[in-house]
């Protein structure tokens, strides 16, 4: 498809526990990313979202269907797809702007030139002043910035986000995703973010990708046709949020039926 | 007495006029409590002496068995004979004794470590190495190393060998367990970084796990440090030639107590630093762990 960076085909994943009945967690699970786009993975918790960020990184195995980047088939991690964690996981034997160079390191860079893009990503992440400190010297805000940092100084075509700001809170969550839409434009990367707050879904993406409960599937697409920033007294934005709550519910109460039965 | 106590871990603007910085301070008391701790041992022994308690002739206190050190000292610049006085000792016999011994401590440790690391990382990275190597491994790392002993001469004759191969064997079977088991818990989102980054096997190994295990296997070094001190006593008291544990085994067999107190207070000493540097090195080489966390 043109104008497409990241195809979906009938993606599936069936898990295999030793000893125990298969566990399809995801079906036919078909999208396609544009460049530059946001998009935000929205499901009840188990849905399987997660494991597709995972999948897309190359990290996990596809069971069926297939996933490309620019028309090449993924088999493996690459730094084109970066991924950050809902922890930081930086290397605490690091300093922060290590971490972000960890990458160019591997990569063969010169300590120059590591140390002068690092340096450059961290002045604009915000963190020009952190460049020689410890992980655990910085807020949790901060840890995940870098993390951001250390995700773009590969210059990754798309950013992927497993419920990066989770563990943060609220307040400094606000802020996160002001940081994040300014990352978005500025690295012109596409994102994919993975979240189970609506209000996060609504106020970040241009494509809203609503999963049903397991074994998780595309329910609906939902673009949010609102300009940013998106303040939360918009009465479209209510309207979003309810349509949201609706789609998600009757998932949610799908889920917990089934959990009774089992 | 009391009053010191005051002034050195109170708290501060008590008195007044007294305005030490902080860190100093606690550095103070804990030299103070140390100090206090040791006084008291002391004493009661002395006291126990004084009241014709203890007999001087088995359990002879501080001011006695530190009282002749130019003679004790003579019993450190012999050369292997039992009983056996060489010419006037010197504080340079004592420190070749304590030398010796560090040695084949520093060594035994600095193999079972490296060699250590290197056998668990084998076992984890190569499966028929793992199913062949780790039930025996298991099977023999409960055994005490003591029990090794007479394995080691047979194999290594009298000398250093032995002794630093009781050491090596004290620390490897714990670090080899220990890698094993840590190579599996580092975190998963570690790797997923380093694999993401394009890191090769090897460059995961070197960067990424190596230094996320290297705390605790340094901890385990540290716990295992009084087992590798105990047992090169015990080597060098069986037959290697020189060190703290023949001199205490020498002064045993010819009945002479202050010598088996001094050297005892010259091991508690040696062992005491030994934990003091390692903790530092842990420091500066693992400055990452915070304090806490198997940081101290």
């Amino acid at each position: 498809m043109a104008g497409s960076m990241l195809s979906l085909r009938r993606v599936g994943k069936t898990w295999t526990p030793e000893g125990r009945a298969p566990v399809e967690a995801l079906r036919d699970f078909t999208l396609d990313v544009a460049p530059g786009e946001f998009v935000v993975f929205l499901g009840p918790s188990g849905c399987g979202k997660s494991t597709l960020l995972y999948m897309i990184a190359g990290l996990e195995d596809v069971s069926a269907g297939f996933i490309e980047q620019d028309g090449i088939s993924v088999s493996e991690p690459s730094a084109e797809r970066g991924l950050i964690f809902q922890e930081a996981s930086l290397f605490p034997w690091l300093t922060i702007v290590d971490n972000v160079a960890f990458g160019l390191s591997i990569q063969g860079e010169p300590q120059e030139k590591r140390r002068r893009i690092a340096s450059e990503i961290l002045r604009s992440v915000g963190l020009g002043d952190m460049l020689d400190k410890k992980p655990d010297e910085l807020s949790g805000g901060m840890r995940q910035r870098a993390a951001c940092a250390r995700a773009l100084a590969m210059r990754p075509k798309v950013l992927m986000m497993d419920e990066p700001f989770a563990a943060l809170d609220v307040q400094t969550r606000a802020k996160m995703q002001d940081f994040l839409l300014q990352i978005w434009r500025d690295s012109g990367a596409s994102i994919i973010l993975v979240t189970h707050s609506i209000d996060e879904a609504i106020a970040l993406a241009d494509r809203v990708v609503v999963f049903t409960a397991r074994p998780g599937q595309v329910k609906e697409i939902v673009p949010i046709d609102l300009p940013r920033p998106r303040p939360a007294r918009d009465p479209r934005y209510h309207a979003y949020r309810d349509r949201f709550t609706e789609l998600l519910a009757a998932e949610v109460d799908r889920a917990f039926a089934e959990q009774e039965v089992r | 007495m009391s009053s010191n106590v005051d002034t050195l871990g109170g708290r501060p603007g008590k008195g007044g006029g007294f305005a030490l910085p902080p860190a100093l301070r606690r550095h103070l008391a804990t030299l103070f409590w140390g100090l206090a701790s040791i006084g008291l041992f002391g004493g009661l022994w002395e006291l126990a002496w004084a009241l014709d308690w203890a007999n001087p002739l088995l359990l002879p206190p501080p001011h006695l068995f530190l009282a002749d050190i130019p003679g004790t000292l003579s019993y450190f610049a012999y050369d292997n004979k039992v009983g056996h006085r060489g010419g006037p000792g010197t504080i340079f016999s004592l420190l070749k004794t304590m030398g010796w011994t560090t040695m084949r401590v520093v060594l035994g440790l600095f193999l079972g470590f490296s060699i250590g690391v290197a056998v668990g990382a084998t076992i984890h990275y190569v499966r028929i190495v793992r199913n062949l190597v780790m039930p025996t491994v298991l099977l023999l790392a409960p055994i005490s190393p003591v029990a090794w002993l007479p394995v080691a001469i047979f194999v290594f004759g009298i000398g250093d060998v032995p002794a630093i191969f009781l050491v090596f064997i004290t620390v490897f079977f714990a670090i080899v367990l220990s890698t094993v088991s840590q190579i599996e818990s580092v975190p998963k989102n570690y790797l997923h970084v380093a694999r993401i980054m394009g890191a090769s096997e090897h460059q995961t190994f070197w960067r990424v796990i190596l230094p996320s295990i290297l705390p605790s296997l340094f901890m385990t070094v540290r716990l295992n440090l009084f087992a590798a001190w105990m047992v090169v006593l015990i080597a060098e008291a069986v037959g290697v030639g020189t060190g703290l544990g023949q001199i205490t085994s020498m002064a045993r067999a010819t009945f002479n107590a202050k010598l088996v107190f001094f050297t005892m207070a010259v091991i508690g000493l040696l062992g005491f630093t030994f934990d003091w540097a390692l903790r530092n090195i842990q420091k500066r080489m693992l400055w990452w762990v915070a304090p806490g966390q198997g940081g101290r």
